[in-house]
């Protein structure tokens, strides 16, 4: 996922113009870079956009939507509703024409994928087809907003405590090598292969369907308690299994990967050199190992930031957690374009940012590394 | 070539490699065997068929092994019929083209709790005189009992537990319980027991076949599921489909993604910035759900889903990992050597350069495998698996839309999950261990 690498085109194109000033240098690669960075944003979300809209499924659903609205609005006004049924049904017959003629649904489909990019790209999310949220809402924006908390609380709690466990665990092994512990989560790690439901499924079986002390599903019990406590009690029951199954299917890889990239980095000469100068073992693992491995560390982190948002799909759907990634399964299978298309553009976005973003963050934690050059 | 030779010779030394090579020979074995024994054509002709095939079984049968974990023993499904001798039928003819027959089954019920329901299916050839059947039914403890008297038309079922005859006659609702077990204290009687029917046939061609079908608890050595089928079938089954599924895409994807990694190293300029930016874009799209929206909107079939799956795998990160070994390979003498005698581009790339990727190829092939055994295995459990093959994730779906571990049905999720647990850490632990023989990095790590 080394998204921030450079290009050999774009490092020569800035080795031209060292000698002009940083501001120059950097605020040219902040534009040739944010330019780079929307084209590709602009067309992932085309394809995406297209692939939702094949076989003309958008139109359909457009169509139908305009139906419904203009029968309903033009039958709630008194004056229409005493008209005679046949002059009432032309009327709202002209009505819809003139209304897909507005939205441009007699432009073809091609020319017409361009203007639902656009309002994705302006963050115009639009209203929902068929899903509507909890409070009643047909906008995107409101629905992605209140299966947002779940999935945060959910992929928060359990990405958080893995990036840091494995992380402090890996240092440990690390300085440990070859001992028992080491060799048994060497010997675990092929255990992510598996996926976090598939762990999911064996944590119900044996939780909730034997041993009926952790629910199977859901967020809290039904009906939620009304006092703080018991909700929050409620919650973090159901959060528990969910939780499990993410952190056990990652784990063990994740403690491994640090694990072994600790240890070739601790194979350098500078951090021999800074042992046998007697540096306490704290001082060389903060200083000579983890400090050169920070970028990685970072790119990690901002990786796991952006993985919040898209949620874990199948792990909710199996715990039947309300969180985004579900409520985008579900959303695929109403066909509900837009909250598709509002999820990946968000997902898209905060993904372009990130990696903008990290260039300058690795600039500023590693010395040899400078903004737009090397 | 030797080197490749040796380091796999040195796979040997890793005993978690060991296990997996042999969990993947035993699932290369079993599909083989699946589509030996079952070709495919009827593999899915029975996946799909309903009760016409699969009658013989009770719905949500546990397989018959779990009697070994049990101190009180299950009733054991089975079914027997006179049409192939299971059950053995006498004719003895009589005047004028009649005839009588006596068919009988005698089976030992040694299980601790009464079967699901007994049925017997009655197929008879008659011109215009029905035949004429009466069963009786004997127990261990000598009794004997007139079961039912029935003339039969061309196809009959009859169902001990729906006969409402045979009900005021025990005075009971529950016919199974009341034939197993003693009258006078209702206790269950083990023992030897006999199905007994005698027919008579009323002219020359006229002919009585009978299927005796006996429902217990547990069947088979897999269990049935909600249509009452064979859950060996798709277990078998699935081992294909799964490997032939993880092994396609997974060199698929590894092999295209070097082969353009190559090119663009090799090519260079636009070439190279083309891909590079191909990767980005692809790293925004959403994976899973366009995975999704295929199987909703367009095709289930596992064929189009695993073109779609490879084509989006290509430019991932792994393209910059394989570039940037290239880069170097790109400036090593022999390819000097190799420009210099004046070889094409493509011969450069395809006979000097990828060659030399190959030890970092297998590491990655085999551990990539288990994620699209269980992507296939993913996509079936959310309901998008294919509708005709039967696969383990196929299994898995319907368990679990049958509320199986809610109702107790374990077998029926644990059966394919723990196949699925092996491949995937079969394939798993035989990448692990071929990554540290292959790259250098690691080997002393």
């Amino acid at each position: 996922m080394a998204v921030a690498t450079r290009t050999p085109s774009e490092n020569t194109l800035v080795k031209k113009t060292t000698h002009t000033s940083t501001f120059a240098r950097v605020s040219r690669y902040v534009v040739v870079r944010l330019l780079v960075l929307f084209a590709t944003v602009v067309i992932g979300i085309y394809l995406t956009i297209l692939i939702a809209n094949m076989g003309g499924y958008v139109d359909q659903i457009m169509k139908s939507e305009i139906r419904d609205r203009v029968t309903q609005s033009l039958g709630l006004n008194p004056a229409i509703k005493q008209m005679d049924p046949a002059v009432r049904k032309t009327l709202i017959e002209e009505t819809i024409a003139k209304e897909e003629e507005r939205l441009g649904l007699d432009i073809p489909i091609a020319i017409r994928n361009f203007r639902y990019l656009s309002n994705a790209l302006t963050l115009q999310l639009g209203r929902a087809i068929n899903m509507t949220s909890d409070s009643g809402s047909k906008q995107v924006r409101l629905i992605l907003l209140e299966r947002l908390p779940p999935t945060l609380l959910l992929m928060g709690i359990s990405q958080l405590f893995l990036f840091f466990s494995s992380i402090l665990l890996a240092l440990n092994l690390s300085r440990r090598y070859g001992n028992f512990w080491d060799r048994a989560v060497v010997a675990l790690s092929p255990t992510s292969a598996v996926p976090p439901w598939f762990y999911g499924i064996f944590l119900i079986l044996i939780f909730a369907a034997l041993l009926k002390i952790l629910p199977f599903g859901g967020m809290v019990d039904s009906p939620p308690p009304s006092n703080p406590f018991d909700y929050s009690m409620s919650l973090l029951k159901h959060l528990t299994l969910p939780v499990i199954s993410l952190v056990l299917s990652s784990f063990f890889l994740s403690i491994y990967n640090y694990r072994t990239f600790f240890l070739i980095y601790s194979s350098e000469d500078y951090v021999e050199m800074a042992k046998a100068k007697g540096l306490p073992s704290r001082d060389v693992e903060r200083r000579y190992i983890l400090r050169p491995t920070l970028p990685n560390i970072i790119t990690n982190f901002a990786l796991l930031i952006i993985s919040l948002w898209t949620g874990a799909t199948i792990t909710e759907t199996v715990f039947l957690w309300p969180g985004l990634g579900r409520t985008l399964y579900q959303a695929i299978g109403l066909y509900d374009i837009p909250i598709i298309v509002g999820s990946t553009i968000i997902y898209a976005y905060l993904l372009a940012m990130t990696v903008f973003l990290l260039d300058f963050i690795y600039a500023l934690v590693d010395p040899r590394v400078k903004v737009g050059g090397r | 070539m030797n080197s490749l030779k040796s380091s796999f010779r040195s796979l040997l030394y890793y005993p978690s490699a060991v296990l997996g090579i042999l969990v993947v020979f035993l699932l290369v074995f079993t599909a083989v065997y699946a589509m030996i024994k079952i070709p495919y054509n009827e593999a899915i002709r029975l996946w799909r068929g309903g009760e016409e095939f699969w009658y013989q079984n009770p719905k949500f049968a546990p397989p018959s092994w779990i009697n070994f974990f049990s101190s009180k023993k299950y009733a054991e499904s089975f079914a027997v019929r006179t049409s192939d001798g299971s059950m053995v039928k006498e004719v003895t003819p009589g005047k004028e083209g009649t005839s009588t027959m006596e068919a009988s089954y005698t089976f030992d019920f040694m299980s601790d709790y009464y079967p699901q329901d007994m049925i017997l299916y009655l197929t008879s050839r008659y011109e215009e005189k029905q035949p004429f059947i009466s069963a009786e039914w004997l127990t261990p403890d000598g009794r004997k009992l007139r079961i039912a008297n029935l003339a039969l038309s061309q196809k009959q079922t009859y169902r001990f537990s729906q006969d409402a005859k045979l009900k005021t006659k025990l005075r009971t609702d529950d016919i199974l319980p009341a034939l197993f077990s003693d009258p006078e204290t209702g206790d269950l009687i083990k023992g030897q027991y006999q199905l007994l029917i005698t027919g008579a046939t009323f002219e020359a061609e006229s002919d009585i076949n009978i299927e005796f079908v006996f429902h217990g608890q547990v069947f088979g050595l897999a269990g049935t599921d909600h249509a009452r089928r064979d859950l060996v079938l798709p277990l078998l089954w699935g081992a294909p489909v799964a490997l032939a599924f993880g092994l396609i895409a997974s060199l698929g994807t590894s092999v295209l993604t070097m082969i353009i990694a190559a090119l663009g190293t090799w090519y260079g300029g636009w070439v190279d910035e083309l891909i590079q930016r191909i990767t980005e874009i692809n790293l925004v799209l959403p994976f899973l759900s366009i995975l999704i929206m295929i199987g909703t909107f367009y095709s289930r079939s596992i064929w189009v889903i695993l073109g779609a799956t490879i084509l989006l795998s290509i430019f991932t990160g792994a393209i910059k990992g394989y570039r940037s070994i290239f880069v170097q390979v790109k400036e090593s003498m022999y390819i000097e050597a190799a420009r210099a005698y004046g070889a094409s581009s493509p011969r450069i790339v395809f006979l000097y350069l990828i060659p030399r990727m190959i030890p970092l190829l297998i590491p990655g092939l085999v551990s990539a495998v288990p994620a699209f055994v269980f992507l296939e295995a993913s996509l079936a459990v959310l309901g998008l698996g294919d509708p005709v093959l039967p696969t383990w994730g196929k299994i898995i779906e319907n368990a679990n839309s049958n509320g199986a571990l809610y109702r107790g049905y374990y077998y029926w999720i644990l059966e394919p999950a723990t196949l699925l647990m092996i491949t995937g850490l079969g394939f798993a632990m035989l990448g692990f261990a071929l990554d540290r023989i292959f790259n250098p990095k690691l080997r002393d790590v």
